[in-house]
């Protein structure tokens, strides 16, 4: 019952948000001073002005901004948003074609950085103001202040130009056709991507657990289990762990947002062509529809990210799950 | 030497590295960065210690000049985010809980969308720039800070000296002034110190990509995103020192924030 209410609750929340982000992505994109047709031809190319009004007008453009919302709020909902001007096709389809690359890196980090996150925060709260924690805790400090696609342009250097073991760049081999290419050239070419992502996010997730675990050893039932001898594998496994576990779940899906944002970067850097890439190549050339819909896809899902770190609470937390029975 | 001494020992060399660094920048004139295609693509030697670039500017200079101008946009934009984040996070403390509902509404707004995609979304808005950027992580940084402000706020609010205060007629516009935001000074100003490493980042991420700076402003994002050009040549100096100024000066703003909160805070200051 407690569990229905939550989920019913956020979804109502997220559908708001969700308005509102759409409502305000798409005034900030059509307010831009950046001239659409030009971008679309790009810059410096000479257009005329019959050739500018028939673009214009077939866009919509001279129709008025809520004229324009209102066309393309009723396509979205319809689930049609919109012919991407770069690569000429629909935006959904462009979307889930990089959406598949893009996944693998994301997927691939996220796990590395969860699981390493994890395992240096409890390490670290464990042996706590030890040798150990404190050079582990200097080592996420410094990466948690490096930016990602510098980490990402030095593995390149050293990984791909000096030792040459992995690829510079994209997410399959030159001069194959699509269907000859493995799964694994395609995680071969993932590899450096992904740990140079799992890098943005992973030292966060290590100081933040590394703090919930020294308030958990200092607790009364850590003292009691040591006055009981029991050994500290055993605390670790007994206590430790079940106690850190809700908020490393919630951690967990809240460096979503991080990993997205932070894939845009490392996508960059290694030219891969993922969902990423695809957001800078929409917003330097201009490319509009493209450009709401990522924006829109990003944030559906930062919110299931959310949702789903708010549900598993009120399911592992047996305090909220069993809450409404006695408390009330 | 004890933790006092040693608190204001970094807080004191970290204001002296950045400062210099800040000042550098600003005093070191154009004509220094002229190019010079005799010595282009040298690699880090005593005359140019961090090598120089495709034009044959000298690297340290660019990257010293970069760091002032990312310097200058950092403070004045986290310093907008501060405001922004001090004016909403008590508003939402004091008032109703509709008030309340709707600025945490907000926050959940903003945090919403992926950063860097909303900093791509208001730069794009902005016709790109100077102005973009500036206004994107001004508008952008302030909601994490916002969220400490109102619980503190909503801690305080719950004092004796707050109600004894409501009973006896005060306005919630008075106790505001009066009562509570003089509480969250300390919390504001480390809060903007803290903000400003990750102002520093996302400026140089973003120009990075392309929607920043102009290409001919010095910035470290710019100036990485021209490395990268470079990077299968093997020049590997163009972006490995670069950045790792820029490290050392976000990790110093890191030291200096961790360090005065030991200070201000009265139950560390003395250890």
């Amino acid at each position: 019952m407690n569990v229905i209410k939550i989920i019913f609750k956020n979804s109502i929340r997220m559908i708001t948000l969700l308005i509102a982000v759409a409502i305000a992505s798409f005034i900030l994109v059509t307010s831009s001073p950046i001239d659409p047709v030009q971008s679309y031809v790009r810059e410096g190319v000479a257009v005329s002005a019959e050739q500018r009004e028939e673009i214009a007008n077939y866009w919509g453009l001279y129709n008025s901004p809520i004229e324009r919302f209102e066309n393309w709020g009723k396509n979205i909902l319809n689930g049609d948003m919109g012919t991407s001007l770069i690569y000429r096709k629909p935006v959904s389809e462009v979307i889930g074609e990089k959406f598949q690359s893009s996944i693998i890196l994301m997927s691939i980090s996220w796990i590395i950085s969860g699981i390493l996150g994890f395992v240096l925060g409890v390490i670290m709260g464990v042996f706590e103001s030890s040798k150990i924690d404190k050079f582990i805790r200097n080592i996420c400090f410094i990466i948690s202040s490096t930016p990602s696609f510098w980490i990402g342009m030095m593995f390149l250097i050293i990984f791909s130009v000096k030792l040459g073991w992995f690829p510079i760049g994209f997410s399959v081999p030159i001069g194959v056709s699509s269907d000859n290419i493995t799964f694994s050239q395609k995680l071969y070419h993932a590899i450096l991507p992904a740990i140079t992502l799992s890098f943005s996010s992973f030292s966060n997730i290590a100081l933040h657990t590394r703090a919930k675990i020294t308030e958990i050893m200092k607790s009364n039932y850590i003292l009691f289990a040591k006055a009981r001898g029991e050994s500290l594998f055993n605390i670790i496994k007994r206590h430790v762990l079940r106690n850190a576990l809700i908020p490393a779940v919630t951690l967990q899906f809240a460096s979503i947002s991080e990993i997205f944002g932070g894939s845009i970067l490392a996508e960059q850097v290694f030219s891969y062509p993922g969902l990423g890439q695809t957001a800078v190549d929409a917003g330097l050339r201009g490319d509009i529809p493209l450009l709401l819909g990522i924006a829109l896809i990003s944030s559906i899902f930062v919110f299931l990210g959310n949702i789903i770190a708010n549900i598993l609470y009120a399911v592992l937390d047996p305090k909220i799950r069993e809450g409404a029975k006695y408390s009330e | 030497m004890n933790r006092r001494k040693k608190t204001i020992f970094l807080i004191c060399v970290s204001i002296i590295v950045i400062f210099s660094v800040f000042i550098g920048g600003l005093i070191i004139p154009e004509t220094a960065l002229k190019a010079d295609f005799s010595i282009k693509n040298s690699s880090p030697s005593l005359n140019h210690i961090f090598g120089t670039d495709y034009m044959g500017r000298d690297m340290f200079l660019r990257t010293i000049k970069g760091m002032s101008t990312s310097i200058i946009i950092g403070m004045v934009s986290s310093f907008i985010s501060v405001v922004i984040a001090v004016v909403l996070g008590t508003v939402a403390g004091t008032f109703s809980k509709y008030v309340d509902g709707f600025v945490c509404w907000l926050i959940d707004f903003v945090m919403g969308i992926p950063h860097i995609i909303l900093l791509i979304l208001i730069s794009f808005a902005l016709g790109r720039g100077f102005k973009g950027i500036f206004i994107g992580i001004a508008v952008t940084h302030w909601t994490s800070l916002a969220r400490i402000i109102r619980g503190e706020v909503i801690q305080i609010k719950n004092e004796q000296y707050i109600k004894i205060s409501k009973k006896m007629g005060k306005s919630k516009f008075y106790i505001m002034k009066n009562h509570i935001l003089p509480f969250i000074i300390p919390q504001t100003i480390i809060g903007g110190i803290l903000l400003f490493p990750h102002a520093i980042l996302h400026e140089a991420s973003v120009t990075f990509l392309g929607f920043g700076l102009s290409p001919e402003t010095p910035a470290i994002g710019i100036i990485l995103s021209e490395s990268m050009k470079y990077i299968t040549t093997g020049y590997w100096w163009l972006a490995f020192f670069p950045g790792l100024v820029l490290i050392i000066v976000v990790v110093l703003f890191d030291i200096l924030g961790e360090n005065i909160k030991l200070l201000i805070n009265p139950y560390t200051s003395q250890e």
